[in-house]
């Protein structure tokens, strides 16, 4: 608790964080003989920027998976604004206000850019099967609507040229582009990036820092971040969880974490120094 | 050149996201449907009609079923002859249960029926996926022609177990049975095939679309996105299932007059299904050209002899049919795997440059 007050660090915002979204109490989950997640307990508070990260296999992506619903833990409780969360399918997460991306791609490669979008709206179209073979009047709207949703998506993000091009058809960034576009076009509260900035060059990742800190700080949205590149995690997040096999080793802002012994040996090493 | 857009601006959404965006589409599709409906019916013969035109609407339309299901939700079904089984024998027990009954209402309605027997026959889908689900819907396939064939309710009690479609009016004009001309049945089959399809592309092109492709993409990122599998699934085998029915139920109206459950047999499924490969998967436009090739091809490769003057005994005339049928299609596929409606987008890309290089 005696964080609460904590402020913005990394890009000096310095906005204090808001209340509790989402408490994570002693959750540990196994598959078969392997403990995946083992006793972690930490908080994401409304409007923060906060990481994840770990060596490989720490469960940092397991983490995210029982966020969102897709694994359910066999201890621990989970609880989202107040309230706590029984076992709950995916598709419930999503209605909640979570929206997530994936480590690897997981766009729909048939589809353009734009129907790409138009599914993290899914949610929020109601009109039924017989409106929409007629398209005409409520269905019509209903679609035009969002579509509108979706083109200040495609603005945000700049990827108006692509808006019609088949994600298969797309370089990398860009499919991972169109991926945080999708997560976005459902307007979450609580957004779950998982690797946004795996495998970019330079000028990519930088395009992608800055449209994951204009989500947070225009759009005010929540973000869950893990990310491998520490350059990055200790510039725009504003509190850091640090997992090693399963468990939590440290957790505070990016100057403690980076300070703190246990960190430096599990993780950034103790033959090279490139944390820093 | 050709298939240039430029000048064609789009000043809303709704004009970009129309069914058909650009104007020179806009005028192909007017101008085949106004051919179609004009100039086929004078110009063609009975035989044009009975033997080429009608089963190719009907099959286009089974063609579109199964494409909904297994092209764009991705779940793959062999029982699409069953399905429409159910459209032509329930086709049946309503038009002789109630004779009054305008023969388009007969069609939905037996439409309908195939769409809970689909959507009864979809559960499997739920669990199982891929090959494993193509083996459950085959389950679907024998076991309503088995029905059939076995339960003399579907068929009247009978004696011959034949289904016949007793003559029945609309409008004043004889649309059923023995007497109704090939140019009606022509005529109906050709409003229903339009007015269904113009609706399976609204249903693709919308969120129900996307939710079916998303699925048939990645069924794990669609669930977190909050899409949900088993609606979605379901919804699909349900719409595919109304379709196939609707072109059961014209199948016997429309085309045959008379049937037995032999004549929905899975031999019929495969046809389609090879209409759907050939034309090309996730394509409303796929699903007639895969009707076109299968339907027309075999006989226009029974006349080419003659055409070229050639005179064949008959049973060779129609070995060397099957065999360049068969050729035909492994070639077809093998130029292009994603079928001939890939093949008309690629024509279509080189169009809007032609004659120029890029």
């Amino acid at each position: 608790m005696a964080q609460a007050a904590e402020a913005r660090t990394g890009n000096g915002a310095g906005r204090p964080a808001g209340e509790v979204v989402l408490d994570v109490r002693d959750i540990s989950l196994s598959f078969g003989g392997v403990r995946a997640i083992d006793g972690v307990s930490f908080d994401i508070r409304e409007g923060e920027v906060r990481a994840i990260i770990g060596p490989n296999g720490a469960g940092k992506s397991s983490l995210l998976n029982v966020i969102n619903g897709f694994y359910h833990p066999q201890e621990g409780t989970i609880t989202y604004r107040g309230v706590p969360r029984s076992r709950m399918r995916p598709h419930q997460a999503a209605a909640s206000g979570i929206a997530r991306t994936f480590q690897n791609i997981a766009l729909f490669k048939g589809m353009t850019v734009l129907d790409n979008l138009m599914t993290g709206r899914n949610l929020k179209m109601h009109r039924n099967f017989l409106w929409q073979a007629l398209y005409l009047g409520p269905a019509k709207r209903e679609e035009m609507e969002h579509r509108d949703a979706v083109e200040r998506v495609i603005d945000f993000l700049e990827i108006q040229a692509i808006r019609k091009t088949p994600v298969n058809r797309l370089p990398y960034g860009l499919q991972k582009r169109v991926e945080l576009g999708r997560a976005l076009a459902a307007e979450p509260d609580l957004l779950l990036l998982d690797e946004p900035m795996a495998g970019m060059n330079t000028e990519e990742k930088e395009d992608m820092c800055r449209f994951v800190l204009d989500t947070n700080d225009q759009l005010g949205t929540t973000i869950v971040l893990i990310e491998h590149d520490m350059g990055v995690v200790m510039d725009i997040s504003d509190r850091v969880v640090v997992l090693d096999y399963g468990r939590k080793i440290a957790d505070g802002t990016p100057d403690e974490v980076r300070a703190d012994q246990r960190v430096i040996d599990a993780y950034l090493g103790v033959a090279h120094d490139d944390g820093d | 050149m050709i298939y240039r857009e430029a000048g064609q601006f789009k000043t809303s959404y709704g004009a970009d996201q129309a069914m058909l965006p650009i104007a020179q589409d806009r005028w192909v599709i007017a101008a085949v449907v106004a051919v179609m409906l004009i100039l086929v019916p004078f110009l063609a013969s009975e035989y044009m009609l009975q033997a080429i035109l009608i089963p190719f609407l009907i099959l286009s339309l089974a063609a579109i079923g199964l494409n909904l299901l297994t092209g764009y939700a991705g779940q793959l079904s062999l029982g699409t002859a069953a399905f429409m089984a159910v459209g032509g024998y329930m086709a049946y027990k309503f038009t002789t249960a109630f004779p009054g009954l305008n023969l388009l209402v007969v069609f939905l309605l037996s439409g309908v029926c195939a769409a809970g027997v689909g959507l009864v026959f979809g559960i499997p889908s739920l669990r199982i996926k891929g090959f494993y689900l193509a083996v459950a819907t085959l389950a679907a396939q024998f076991f309503l022609n088995w029905t059939f064939n076995k339960v003399p309710w579907f068929y009247n009690y009978n004696p011959s177990g034949t289904i016949t479609v007793p003559p029945r009016e609309m409008l004043g004009v004889m649309v059923g049975g023995p007497e109704a001309t090939a140019e009606t049945r022509y005529f109906i089959a050709l409003l229903v095939v339009v007015v269904l399809t113009v609706a399976a592309k609204n249903l693709v092109r919308g969120r129900i679309g996307r939710s079916w492709m998303a699925i048939r993409d990645m069924d794990i990122a669609a669930e977190i996105i909050g899409f949900r599998p088993y609606q979605t699934k379901l919804l699909a085998f349900a719409i595919s299932s109304f379709y196939c029915g609707v072109a059961g139920a014209m199948y016997l109206c429309l085309y045959l007059g008379s049937a037995e459950s032999e004549a929905y047999s899975i031999e019929l499924s495969f046809e389609v299904l090879f209409m759907v490969i050939i034309g090309g998967l996730g394509s409303l436009l796929g699903s007639f050209l895969g009707a076109a090739f299968i339907v027309l091809l075999p006989i226009f490769l029974t006349n080419a002899p003659q055409l070229v003057g050639l005179t064949l005994p008959i049973d060779l005339q129609k070995h060397i049919e099957l065999m360049v049928f068969g050729g035909l299609i492994v070639y077809f596929l093998i130029v292009e795997p994603r079928g001939l409606a890939r093949l008309w987008q690629i024509a279509k890309e080189k169009l809007r440059r032609w004659p120029f290089p890029y």
